[in-house]
């Protein structure tokens, strides 16, 4: 492998999908949806800290993986319980209904 | 330079575009979820190429396992069904806005890394799970180690609680 081009073409893969992510949380109305989207621009994040990671050399972005998917796991956990509560209370899942969470 | 491994790394970065692309796409988000389980898959597939085997099995087992479990487990739960195709009228604007906002993000980012330095990859590169321990049960991440567990206790109550029936 020569690593150096892998690490730009897997940088610019990162920023792909980081973008695919931006407009899917735009276009979608399923909450659902747009909260797959997020975790799709959080995996894009992982992969570049992987790319630098073996671009520099350390460890230490592996271990920031390690914690952005812990965060995501509890972050997917509590926002699935709430897409719940909020179906129960509304009886849609379309994001323009949810304008509870405002202040 | 076209070893089997850049072979590798372009066919399953063009799987997971093509799926990321069918997860945002998708009308139904029963696809969608389908589709985002085979781009975090063929991601971990890119981390093994990139020499990170820990984070590569890592992603198999908490994201496309656990988490995309739960993800269809609410889907199915709640019996969702395809967004219709005739969306309101004030969405263009904001379809606008995301389309123009990617776009922007995808061109700066092409600009940084057109004038970025090119890095080379460090030689005796090794992230087996034994150096990755090493590291992450070590002075300054050990610590933030024991606050994950607090987290997650925290999210376990709080997703008990948030899905109570009487809310």
């Amino acid at each position: 492998m020569t690593p150096s081009v892998v690490i730009e073409h897997a940088l610019l893969l990162s920023l792909a999908l980081f973008a695919i992510g931006v407009a899917g949380v735009f276009l979608r109305r399923n909450v659902i949806t747009v909260f797959m989207c997020v975790e799709l621009m959080l995996n894009a994040v992982n992969l570049s800290f992987v790319a630098f990671s073996r671009s520099l050399g350390t460890l230490d972005p592996q271990i920031l993986v390690f914690f952005v998917m812990t965060v995501a796991a509890a972050e997917a956990a509590v926002g699935l319980a709430i897409i719940l509560a909020l179906q129960r209370h509304k009886d849609t899942l379309d994001v323009d209904a949810f304008s509870v969470l405002k202040w | 330079m076209t070893t089997p491994d850049a072979v590798l790394f372009y066919v399953f970065a063009a799987v997971t575009l093509a799926s990321a692309l069918v997860v945002v796409g998708q009308r139904n988000p029963m696809y969608s979820a389908f589709a985002l389980i085979v781009t975090l898959c063929s991601l971990s597939a890119i981390f093994g190429l990139l020499g990170s085997p820990f984070i590569a099995v890592l992603q198999v087992i908490v994201y496309a396992g656990a988490i995309m479990v739960l993800f269809l487990f609410v889907l199915m739960l709640l019996n969702v069904k395809a967004e219709d195709a005739a969306e309101g009228s004030g969405s263009g604007i904001l379809k606008g806005v995301g389309v123009a906002l990617a776009a922007m993000l995808v061109v700066q980012v092409g600009i940084v890394l057109q004038h970025a330095g090119r890095g080379m990859a460090a030689s005796g590169f090794d992230a087996s799970a034994r150096r990755v321990a090493h590291v992450l049960f070590s002075a300054p991440y050990v610590y933030v180690f024991e606050a994950t567990s607090v987290l997650i206790l925290t999210a376990l109550v709080g997703a008990v609680a948030l899905a109570k029936k009487e809310l």
